[in-house]
């Protein structure tokens, strides 16, 4: 098949499946573009995860053009992302026309009542495939289990604490521990 | 001119939404209502909608918001908005990548960063299993029907991944659940 045409149909249907925000998303991307079609490579996935996490937008569209860019430079970034937006462009344009009271059908509510516990499950998956692959130091272990226990906090008591909050605690962590492993290794050096 | 004036307002939405769709919504709401495309009300019920319908939320509520204000043209505006800086960001960074990877010192910030997220997805899942387990009930602390359901659909999942060699898509999953939460609510 066409190379853009795989790309955008393969990004309309993962956008087609993708609830409750972009984590959901990250097993859908791994599942198809890590697994079954080999475009990226898990430890890409990793790096456009945090990427993603550390610039502005949609993760959904953040991933899109990553994959779609390694593939096939600009007119695949452009038909991955087209392909990803497109099935929440038209659906929500059509409720905006036609449907009123889109809430008050109840077996979309219920649908949705169903897919939020599978849409749980698939964060769930993407976390743990992150720790299986994860390099195992201590670091990494303590981080994991740090920003673990302070985000469950923030969900469950709704603090006021941004991700991007998080995000950079735990980079001047890892930072500040590879400055002081470089002045010990300068200093081993020296003597 | 209200082309111009989404551009403006979903640009500055797409620009600075850091931190995921829920953390955009305060910044999202401050620009909807200080335009008047949509009120506080509106705002809550289509975030609902959002939450309930496939994709990123902030492409959501840009397509709403465009298509009340100025239909099929104005949906357009304000999707590809909401959309252009994080696809413009990204190319960029693609284009400094290979380089930027192999310095030490940003290998150390991403050695902080993939912990720190995935800690913040795990939790993310499991908050997300203790709300949908306790959510919605007036008479229990346990929503029983979705805590069979996620209890169902979590043996499915994890146990296909031990004897299917493929395991089972995600997309199948979510139709499942569709089909399931059809039926467990509606009878």
């Amino acid at each position: 098949m066409n190379l853009l045409l795989d790309l955008f149909i393969t990004f309309f249907k993962i956008g087609l499946f993708t609830f409750g925000g972009g984590y959901a998303m990250i097993a859908l991307i791994e599942n198809t573009c890590v697994e079954k079609k080999h475009w990226i490579t898990h430890e890409d996935m990793m790096n456009i995860t945090v990427i993603a996490e550390s610039t502005p937008g949609p993760i959904a569209i953040n991933c899109s053009t990553f994959v779609g860019f390694r593939q096939k430079g600009f007119p695949g970034a452009a038909a991955a992302t087209l392909g990803v937006t497109l099935p929440s462009f038209c659906i929500i344009f059509l409720i905006s026309m036609y449907l009123d009271h889109f809430l008050e059908i109840a077996w979309i509510a219920h649908a949705f009542w169903g897919i939020k516990c599978a849409v749980a499950i698939l964060i769930l998956d993407a976390a743990l495939k992150m720790i299986s692959k994860m390099s195992q130091n201590a670091l990494s272990r303590l981080l994991t289990a740090g920003s673990f226990a302070v985000m469950l906090l923030i969900d469950i008591f709704s603090l006021h604490i941004s991700t991007v909050a998080l995000m950079l605690t735990a980079a001047i962590v890892s930072l500040s521990v590879f400055a002081m492993k470089k002045r010990m290794e300068n200093g081993g050096n020296k003597t | 001119m209200i082309y111009l004036q989404l551009f403006l307002g979903f640009l500055k939405v797409g620009l600075f939404s850091f931190g995921g769709a829920y953390g955009a919504i305060p910044l999202i709401r401050d620009v909807v209502i200080s335009y008047g495309w949509l009120n506080d009300e509106m705002l809550s019920y289509m975030i609902a909608v959002s939450e309930s319908t496939p994709g990123p939320i902030m492409v959501n509520l840009a397509t709403y918001a465009g298509s009340s204000q100025a239909g099929l043209p104005g949906a357009l505006t304000a999707t590809f908005t909401v959309i252009l800086p994080s696809f413009l960001i990204i190319l960029l960074i693609m284009a400094l990548l290979e380089t930027a990877l192999r310095n030490p010192w940003i290998q150390a910030v991403l050695q902080g960063l993939k912990p720190c997220i995935t800690g913040i997805i795990l939790a993310t899942g499991v908050y997300m299993i203790l709300q949908n387990c306790t959510a919605d009930t007036e008479h229990a602390a346990l929503n029983i029907q979705a805590a069979v359901l996620t209890l169902l659909l979590a043996v499915l999942y994890f146990g296909a991944k031990k004897v299917l060699k493929n395991g089972l898509s995600p997309i199948l999953l979510i139709l499942l659940s569709a089909a399931a939460g059809i039926l467990i609510y509606g009878i």
